[in-house]
């Protein structure tokens, strides 16, 4: 058994659900586990964070045991993934100084252009479209308020 | 007798011209928020309050219980179609809905919604009405322990929710607890799991982790691929559009399923139709001949969570009608509308406004008929959406997203926890975790906390208070049941094994 076939996704969310384990349980070790009137507010926490770690560690050592065929990760598509995600996370920072319409409208000209290829074209028309769509229908007819940018949509 | 006498008296009252017009007004507009995710029937309501002021209240009534039941006939249609559920109790429905949709039954998922929600949505209507008084008696001995037991059951659901593995299933729903357990602990005033943020002592709310999880994790899962993939099947043709005959004989029992526990559910206060869905969902599999099936686009799998969320409507009013307990977010908005309109909902609301208990009752009759032949040929016209070519489909999922958290708190903040959580929802599609579970964790966390502390408090720390109670024991027992099914299974398919090798 090669090291790289036991470097698996349970293996490393095993250990990354461990450390998250961990981490509850020393916060709640720094609560009140139990007063006069009852359990404090670390009670609970106390034993699903201990629950947590018990149970990644039993993903961890099975993945070990018995690492399995370990799939071979499609590297491109998850960066294509990574992508997207990272550009709607950009929308999302650019709402406040941009307004929703516009960052909307930019994330649908990234999608459309760059993520499938489109014609230029199509992901400037895609992009108004979408964003016209969006102001008539949640802005005018069901009254939303939306974050607004400095032109005033 | 007196029932059908004072029912008789009840559409006469919902007949009036005014009132079926109020009620077609509220089941229309329901439909049309249940369909936007994140604007849910609570926003609804309190929008529209204002404007009931100058109605007759029992048109009011009649407008604002439309949009709340109208709303989750709504509800399931973007979690068929796109895998965003439209409002908290439409997650379940994802589940099966939206692999019917892929496997080209877009439309029978849809009519099988619409079917089993007038179904069920007309049982907790008859349930109202004739269980109310001794229900809302029942519901009133639940105290701490019982709702303790009764999370405990809801979340023992995780076995049946839970893909191949049930450790993953498992950790799924620890994280959910420890998601729901961020904010300012209410017992202690203690903030927990903040990180510093003022944002997060209000706890995050389901709606951002269920689009993250859902949606996001889903339209990240599909742009993976270089080029589009292959559209979503279009039915055609009535026969493609509507369920079939043997679909619907195989939903026979997860119409009953979902109506009876969607009721019974609905009557306790604080458990909510979101709960309600999943334990129905949970006892389908479980009773099914072919269990595996689950999640694959099964009927039934859409069949039991829809019914169980419209007939916890029925259920719901019982509680607030008959004790003026409020027992969600929107029936507490509805008991403020009441107390607005110098209404006092309790023991008494019957007798003293007989006019407007039967008057709502024969309402939701109608109303449900009304939500039937409007949502039936609106199957075509919604099915159209899978049309959309993905370069189009992605970025309007992501805005409806983010008009949808946005929408629901106004805050910015909300939107990174969207990202941060439609991250979550790829990387657990990725290595394969459920997402129901991390779901179940999160909507039963709090409640379940809470119910729990306060027995110990009850009892001054001593544990046998949870199984002393003959509610509770119960309830625990069948928990405890269901989480060593799959033990259980095992241990018995290595015996047979052996017999096999031995024989």
């Amino acid at each position: 058994m090669t090291k790289a076939k036991h470097l698996n996704g349970d293996l490393i969310s095993g250990v990354a659900l461990a450390a998250l384990g961990a981490f509850i349980i020393s916060e709640a070790w720094g609560w009140n586990y139990m007063s006069e009137e009852g359990p404090g507010p670390g009670f609970f926490p106390l034993w699903y964070g201990i629950a947590m770690v018990l149970l990644s560690l039993l993903l961890v050592v099975r993945s070990a045991v018995k690492p399995g065929a370990a799939e071979k990760l499609d590297w491109p598509g998850v960066g294509r993934a990574l992508i997207s995600w990272l550009a709607f996370a950009i929308a999302v920072v650019l709402l406040k100084p941009l307004g929703f319409l516009l960052s909307f409208a930019l994330l649908t000209l990234f999608v459309v252009a760059v993520m499938y290829g489109r014609p230029l074209k199509t992901a400037v028309a895609a992009a108004v479209g979408n964003a016209v769509g969006f102001y008539l229908l949640f802005v005018l007819a069901l009254d939303i308020s939306l974050p607004v940018g400095p032109l005033g949509f | 007798m007196d029932v059908l006498l004072s029912l008789g008296h009840g559409f006469a009252v919902a007949f009036e011209p005014l009132n079926l017009f109020w009620c077609f007004v509220g089941v229309f507009l329901g439909t049309v928020v249940g369909v936007m995710p994140g604007l849910g029937p609570a926003a609804t309501i309190a929008m529209l309050l204002p404007l009931t002021f100058n109605m007759p209240s029992t048109s009011a009534v009649i407008m604002l219980a439309g949009i709340y039941y109208g709303a989750k006939y709504g509800g399931s249609t973007t979690a068929i179609l796109l895998n965003v559920p439209g409002e908290s109790a439409s997650v379940v429905t994802c589940l099966d809905g939206y692999q019917m949709a892929r496997n080209g039954r877009a439309g029978a998922a849809l009519g099988i919604a619409a079917i089993s929600s007038f179904v069920a949505g007309t049982v907790g209507v008859v349930g109202l009405m004739l269980l109310a008084p001794p229900l809302a008696k029942f519901a009133l001995s639940f105290s701490s322990p019982e709702y303790f037991a009764l999370m405990s059951l809801g979340l023992a659901m995780v076995v049946l929710l839970g893909g191949e593995s049930l450790i993953k299933a498992l950790l799924a729903m620890l994280v959910g607890l420890w998601i729901a357990g961020m904010g300012i602990d209410l017992f202690s005033d203690t903030s927990r799991f903040t990180f510093g943020h003022s944002e997060l002592l209000d706890g995050v709310d389901f709606v951002i982790v269920a689009i993250g999880v859902f949606a996001l994790g889903e339209v990240l899962g599909n742009m993976e691929r270089r080029g589009e993939g292959t559209l979503l099947p279009v039915p055609k043709g009535l026969r493609n559009l509507l369920p079939t005959l043997e679909e619907l004989k195989a939903c026979r029992f997860a119409f009953l399923n979902g109506s009876i526990v969607g009721f019974i559910i609905g009557v306790l206060p604080g458990a909510g139709s979101t709960i309600a869905s999943f334990i129905s969902y949970g006892i389908e599999k479980a009773v099914s001949k072919h269990p595996e099936k689950f999640g694959t686009g099964l009927p039934e799998g859409v069949a039991a969570p829809e019914g169980a969320n419209n007939s916890e409507t029925g259920g719901a009013l019982v509680p607030l009608l008959t004790l003026g307990i409020p027992g969600s977010g929107t029936t507490a908005i509805l008991l403020a509308a009441f107390i607005l309109w110098g209404l006092r909902p309790g023991p008494l609301m019957i007798q003293d406004n007989p006019e407007l208990f039967w008057g709502l009752v024969a309402s939701m009759y109608v109303g449900n008929i009304m939500l039937l032949i409007l949502n039936l040929p609106l199957i075509p016209l919604f099915a159209q959406i899978l049309k959309i070519r993905e370069y189009l489909l992605y970025p309007i999922i992501f805005g409806i997203s983010l008009v949808g958290v946005y929408a629901v708190s106004g805050s910015l903040f909300d939107c990174f926890l969207l990202a941060a959580f439609g991250l979550l929802g790829y990387g657990m599609r990725r290595l394969d975790y459920p997402s129901a579970p991390l779901i179940l964790g999160l909507v039963l966390g709090d409640s379940m906390e809470r119910a729990l502390r306060q027995s110990l408090m009850m009892s001054q720390g001593d544990p046998s208070i949870l199984v002393s109670r003959p509610i509770s024991a119960v309830m625990l027992f069948f928990a405890v049941v269901l989480l060593f099914l799959p033990l259980f299974r095992r241990v018995n398919s290595w015996r047979l094994q052996a017999l096999e090798e031995n024989g």
